[in-house]
């Protein structure tokens, strides 16, 4: 954001659509033709940046340092999932049950852990996703534990458009959930609720000065955040037909925020552009050598951190600002 | 019938007995592994989620040392060790001197590219499976006390741990060292103020972290096995003593060790599926009541 000469002008042009924001779409649009043959990896990173966009609103707008986000995704896919596999599986109303499961786990962790902060934050988000893994590796008779969760049968949508082997259905589906999403999102964070969350992100002490309702805000927040990886989650879910404890590990919530930092925090499109390049860089790498993969996306996380801070678009904003010094 | 009631009474101090002897070496590992993260927390606030990885390197190191060249145990460990604080020592150079007082997202983030890369590399050095460890055999098989048996190994362990808290305790307490420390822990400002050398304190802090951890590691593979994944399979449970003891406290971890040393023994005999539930849930609420932890200070 290039610091505007009048201020208000900028609050009032800030919610209007712009001509880049375009350019995700029509990539999307025009990746389903040009690359008939990863539709499935393409639905798949679809997804994906649907749970980094509900990353970016709890931690790139509410200043909510997660480790846990997981424990949402793998609430919604375990949600969708064990309805498919139990004789219910019409997927948009998969969907809601997800968004509707993971919401509530949201909102009840969320009323015990976000009034505290720092380490004990990041600590209790950890702990509540590590909570569900063992539920969910224990609850084996609903979850299948370890083995993952089999034979889900996830009904064609709105009766007609079955889920198919090149997961064109699937892509489909995943863009048209994730551009939805998209649009709350948007909405979300230029309405005065999500300008707030950026206060409190910015200084917690003058929105509680203000008169500002920081704790409520920030569980709404939250909630709303859990939800949409919880539809995130159950879209994995479905468009794989496949449900394993990862869903709730760790690891997925470490590298959901480590694709989130690659593209840049907080602005929105730091998702799109992330996950795109983390995932298309896994499929290259991971097939010719999984074992490297962790090795050397660690090694660029750490070079991220120390170089160039706020990921791709950060690296963007600062070249513009360097050119436009120049001209 | 009195001779029953005694069985049973028997029984169960028996089992007693023997889940506060496997809790109580269960909890120096996980203390001698999580003080060291403590100390750097409360001292750096700086939220180094890549300090199991120093466990870590410790077991590699003791064990390649062993079955590669041949060191005698009792060479090994200390070698190993140092192999490791040297290694701290460069990544605390490099690394994290960069982020000292920067941003928390920040910290996370290039820990958690650490715990990737060690997942990484060694996997490519080692492979996927667990690294065994050959104790010798001065420190193997069972000691008979009484009508019990306990194994040696164990109460090594529980030794070692002893001596090194009141070691730990001794030097922070009594040196000063320990003051300068406790100084810059209370109050970071005032202690560079009156000439501390702040820098060269972190260093040595988080060197000598390291060193307790990669002995944690190295002593610990029974409990903790040595796998690629170890740092990041073990970050809740090191955050969780850290996070119950309280930062920068060396009392404070020590107590939730034991806690969760011990409790999750005593499920390991009971429930066995609820012993992670119990710690987790026993955790939250601890934070809740206490979110500095049981002996954080204010």
């Amino acid at each position: 954001m290039a610091a505007p000469d009048k201020p208000l002008d900028a609050f009032g042009r800030r919610h209007r659509f712009s001509a880049f924001e375009a350019l995700p779409w029509l990539i999307t649009v025009g990746a389903y033709f040009v690359f008939p043959d990863y539709l499935a990896l393409g639905a798949q990173i679809l997804a994906t940046i649907l749970f980094a966009l509900s990353l970016d609103l709890v931690l790139g707008y509410a200043g909510i340092v997660t480790l846990g986000q997981a424990a949402f995704f793998g609430t919604g896919a375990y949600t969708a999932g064990i309805l498919a596999a139990n004789g219910w599986g019409e997927p948009l109303s998969g969907l809601l049950a997800a968004a509707v499961g993971a919401a509530v786990v949201g909102f009840c962790s969320g009323v015990v852990i976000l009034r505290t902060a720092g380490l004990t934050l990041l600590m209790q988000t950890l702990v509540v996703a590590a909570m569900l893994l063992e539920l969910a590796n224990k609850a084996s008779r609903f979850t299948g534990g370890g083995d993952g969760l089999q034979g889900m049968d996830v009904w064609p949508i709105f009766g007609t458009f079955r889920f198919d082997l090149f997961g064109r259905t699937a892509y489909i589906y995943c863009a048209v959930v994730l551009f939805l999403a998209w649009l709350l999102v948007r909405a979300i964070v230029h309405s005065p609720f999500g300008r707030s969350l950026t206060g409190i992100r910015e200084n917690m002490l003058r929105m509680h000065a203000v008169g500002a309702p920081v704790e409520r805000r920030k569980l709404t927040a939250y909630t709303i955040s859990a939800a949409l990886a919880g539809i995130s989650g159950a879209l994995i879910a479905q468009t794989a037909q496949f449900v394993g404890l990862g869903v709730l590990g760790l690891e997925r919530s470490g590298t959901v925020l480590i694709m989130l930092i690659i593209g840049g925090v907080g602005q929105l499109y730091g998702a799109f552009i992330g996950v795109t390049l983390y995932m298309i860089a896994q499929d290259r790498f991971a097939t010719i050598d999984p074992v490297y993969w962790y090795f050397w996306i660690g090694l660029f996380m750490i070079f991220v951190v120390l170089f160039a801070r706020g990921g791709v678009l950060g690296l963007v904003a600062r070249a513009r600002r360097h050119f436009g010094k120049e001209s | 019938m009195p001779r029953g009631i005694l069985r049973v009474m028997s029984d169960l101090l028996s089992a007693a007995i023997s889940i506060a002897f496997h809790g109580l070496a269960y909890a120096m590992v996980l203390y001698l592994i999580s003080v060291g993260l403590s100390v750097t927390m409360g001292l750096m606030g700086f939220v180094n989620l890549a300090h199991g990885a120093f466990a870590m390197a410790g077991g590699y190191a003791l064990t390649t040392l062993m079955s590669h060249l041949q060191l005698p145990f009792w060479l090994a460990l200390p070698a190993a060790i140092i192999i490791v604080v040297l290694a701290s020592l460069v990544l605390e150079r490099l690394l994290y001197r960069r982020l000292y007082g920067g941003d928390e997202l920040d910290q996370v983030l290039m820990t958690m590219g650490l715990i990737f890369m060690t997942v990484g590399a060694a996997t490519y050095f080692w492979g996927p499976v667990a690294q065994p460890i050959h104790p010798p055999d001065i420190i193997n098989g069972q000691i008979h006390i009484g009508s019990r048996d306990f194994p040696t190994y164990r109460s090594f362990l529980i030794v070692c741990g002893v001596v090194l808290v009141t070691a730990l305790w001794l030097a922070l307490e009594r040196t000063r060292f320990g003051a300068q420390v406790r100084a810059a822990v209370d109050n970071l400002r005032m202690a560079q103020s009156v000439g501390i050398n702040t820098s060269r304190l972190f260093a040595l802090t988080f060197a000598l972290g390291s060193a307790l951890a990669a002995l944690g590691g190295a002593l610990g593979a029974d409990f903790l096995p040595i796998v690629p994944g170890y740092a990041l399979g073990n970050l809740v449970l090191f955050l969780i003593v850290v996070a119950v003891g309280g930062l920068g406290s060396i009392r404070g971890p020590f107590v939730a060790a034991l806690l969760i040393g011990i409790s999750l023994t005593a499920f390991s005999y009971i429930a066995p599926e609820l012993g992670a539930f119990f710690i987790y849930a026993l955790t939250m609420a601890i934070l809740l009541w206490k979110p500095r932890g049981l002996f954080g200070r204010s």
